[in-house]
């Protein structure tokens, strides 16, 4: 019973963690390439749920339709987030594009409120599958936590592939490692970077309708929490390392569930947040993160 | 002569002129104001406690004879927002007010209305903090620590479980509230409360809070919380199929109107209430028809204390000699010293009958959802 107890707290982990992880690697992609913290990635899942939870209560159709609306909108959303808000600022201060963030951020909230309300909704799963009965039933896989883990598995695989594989990854790379240098060689540095927030937003939107689908209760602050964990996953793991938020995301999930049952439940977030700060006493580029040093 | 008979027609005319007016000075109407949520995050409980208000007011208005004019205004459950619609009410003249619907705000607006003495009293606000070193403030609703002795009890007398978890929002003075009254009252029952966990608002994730109330093999979850984080307890014991009894409190109401619940999860959710809309009593029966063919949704509880605080103002101050003239310094210091008096009976509960400190006492009762609709236990 305890064996099982104790499993079950590991696959609900992991499963968190996968969601976190999804949100983590928008975070770490676009701080990669552009340098940049992007305080509204949170809210951006928050849109991409409420156009799925649209999709699929008020026209009626399918959950599928509902997934590729919802990419197709924040993919859109984050290009012009990027366009109107991010890239006037490119040569200005980073605080300057931080405090522009927070208030992208504060502004999707409020937007989301005006047009749908500050009523919590209750999203309705997109995955509608058996789950998986272990044990004679002792052990309970929900459907939602096997679609997580594999769609957070996929994903880091494909964007592995592309990174190191494509043309337009390999111009992602360089961006990452000198702007200046990759601009000098032929890249278009404006377009690789909305070609970031593109995939970021994308990602956003299958996070988004992944995490509401597991906990359903949909309002605009939905993001918020879920996309400051996202951000600590991607610290941890050593921001702007793609398996690094992967793996940040997953050890946050467990940590904070294994936290919470053996710990203290009121403790959980503590215990994460503080597991965080010890790790970056001793490593201060996260798991994964590469020490740069700055030439001269 | 006939210069003086055209005088006394004046006179006369004059004086029916003058009559009429008086006859309508009498009766005229009682300005009450409403403060709640209608918009927000809590604008469930404020609008439908807006609309059982003015069921009430519509159906003492059809009476004829001594009127109210109903004065509604959105706090968005803002303390801050709450006050300026306090104001305005005030600026506006009425002599009473019916609210707040929500804790919060109504304890910020019964400090201005304690020091500018307006009697208030309130539909739903339940935390002790609202009539507390006030007397101006009453209650139609119980009390918080009145509401989780009173779950104890029913649990206890109605032998619902013998094993019992709770989760809470720690967070939230609500939660706690009714969760200390609730284990101090367990205590003497014959249940033991053999898991606690806690939350707070920021919380999605509540495996770890179901699983530990289902390996300590409670049969019955007490969720002394509000209807969201509720609504994510019960898919989660859904998807690790724990079957068992949830027993809710006030905060549960309204579970059923979340857009896009799948109210097959709450089926057999049981939750202590005053007023069930399915009740055959026959004021409470024509209150729900009429609410439905005016709103076409069902009433909650909140609309019921609403409409009970309308005919309870109506009655008691008229009682005590009040009238459309009296300012709200009149009303306030007759009422205080008329409702301790004061016998109701209401449709979510009768009798109801107040201590000086504005409490209520009321017998109360559960409710449990089948179908989709509240069916009284």
């Amino acid at each position: 019973m305890i064996r099982v107890s104790f499993l079950s707290n590991l696959i609900n982990g992991i499963s968190l963690g996968s969601v976190y992880a999804i949100i983590a690697l928008g975070y770490t992609m676009v701080y990669g390439i552009a340098k940049m913290l992007n305080f509204a990635h949170g809210d951006v899942i928050m849109i991409g749920a409420y156009i799925s939870f649209c999709v699929t209560q008020y026209l009626g159709l399918p959950a599928w339709v509902s997934i590729l609306a919802s990419m197709l909108v924040c993919t859109l959303l984050g290009m012009t987030i990027e366009r109107l808000a991010y890239k006037p600022l490119r040569s200005a201060p980073s605080l300057a594009v931080l405090i522009t963030a927070i208030g992208m951020s504060y502004f999707l909230q409020n937007v989301a409120q005006l047009i749908w309300g500050a009523n919590p909704k209750s999203f309705n799963s997109v995955v509608a599958m058996e789950p998986l009965r272990l044990f004679g039933g002792q052990l309970i896989i929900t459907d939602e936590a096997i679609v997580t883990v594999l769609t957070c598995v996929v994903i880091m695989i494909c964007l592995t592939l592309f990174t190191e594989k494509t043309k337009m990854g390999k111009a992602m790379r360089a961006v990452s490692e000198d702007k200046g240098a990759a601009q000098l060689m032929g890249i278009n540095v404006n377009m690789t970077i909305s070609v970031t927030f593109a995939i970021g937003s994308a990602l956003a939107a299958i996070a988004g309708v992944l995490l509401c689908s597991t906990y359903p209760a949909l309002m605009p602050t939905t993001g918020s929490m879920p996309g400051i964990k996202a951000f600590t996953a991607a610290v941890f793991g050593g921001i702007g390392s793609i398996p690094g938020a992967m793996l940040g995301g997953i050890l946050l999930g467990v940590i904070e569930i294994f936290g919470k049952s053996y710990i203290s439940t009121e403790l959980g977030d503590a215990i994460v947040f503080a597991i965080l700060i010890i790790l970056l006493l001793v490593k201060p580029t996260g798991l994964l993160g590469k020490k740069v040093n700055e030439k001269v | 002569m006939k210069k003086m008979t055209k005088f006394v027609a004046i006179v006369l005319a004059m004086m029916l002129v003058l009559s009429m007016g008086s006859v309508a000075a009498a009766e005229g109407a009682l300005k009450i104001g409403f403060i709640g949520p209608l918009t927000g995050a809590a604008a469930v409980y404020g609008t439908s406690a807006m609309q059982g208000g003015q069921i009430a007011v519509d159906e003492i208005n059809a009476l004829g004879g001594l009127q109210i004019e109903f004065l509604t205004q959105d706090d968005e459950h803002a303390p801050d927002k709450s006050v300026n619609a306090y104001d305005y009410l005030m600026q506006q003249g009425v002599q009473v007010i019916v609210g707040c619907v929500t804790s919060s705000p109504c304890v910020a607006v019964a400090d201005y209305a304690f020091e500018e003495r307006v009697f208030m009293l309130t539909p739903s606000a339940s935390s002790t903090a609202v009539t507390e070193g006030r007397d101006n403030v009453y209650q139609v609703c119980f009390s918080d620590p009145a509401q989780g002795s009173a779950s104890a009890q029913y649990i206890g007398m109605n032998g619902l479980a013998t094993k019992v978890a709770v989760i809470y929002n720690n967070a939230d003075a609500y939660s706690t509230g009714i969760y200390q009254t609730f284990m101090a009252e367990a205590a003497n029952q014959p249940f033991e409360v053999v898991s606690e966990s806690t939350f707070t608002d920021d919380t999605t994730d509540f495996s770890v809070q179901v699983k530990a109330a289902q390996d300590a093999g409670a049969e019955l979850i007490f969720l002394p919380i509000y209807y969201t984080p509720a609504s994510m307890i019960l898919k989660q014991a859904d998807s690790m199929e724990y079957d068992c009894q949830f027993f809710g409190v006030d905060g549960m109401d309204g579970i059923l109107t979340m857009e896009g619940f799948d109210t097959s999860l709450a089926e057999g959710v049981m939750l202590l209430t005053p007023f069930s809309a399915d009740s055959t009593e026959e004021r409470s029966a024509k209150f729900v028809s009429e609410y439905k063919t005016k709103y076409g949704e069902t009433p909650t509880q909140f609309s019921a204390d609403t409409y009970d605080c309308i005919y309870i103002l109506y009655d008691a101050m008229q009682k005590a000699g009040l009238t459309a003239e009296s300012s709200y310094e009149e009303v306030c210091e007759a009422l205080i010293a008329f409702m301790p008096t004061y016998s109701h009976d209401g449709i979510t509960g009768s009798p109801m009958t107040w201590n000086e400190k504005g409490e209520v006492s009321k017998t109360p009762m559960a409710v449990v959802i089948e179908n989709g609709v509240y069916v009284g236990k």
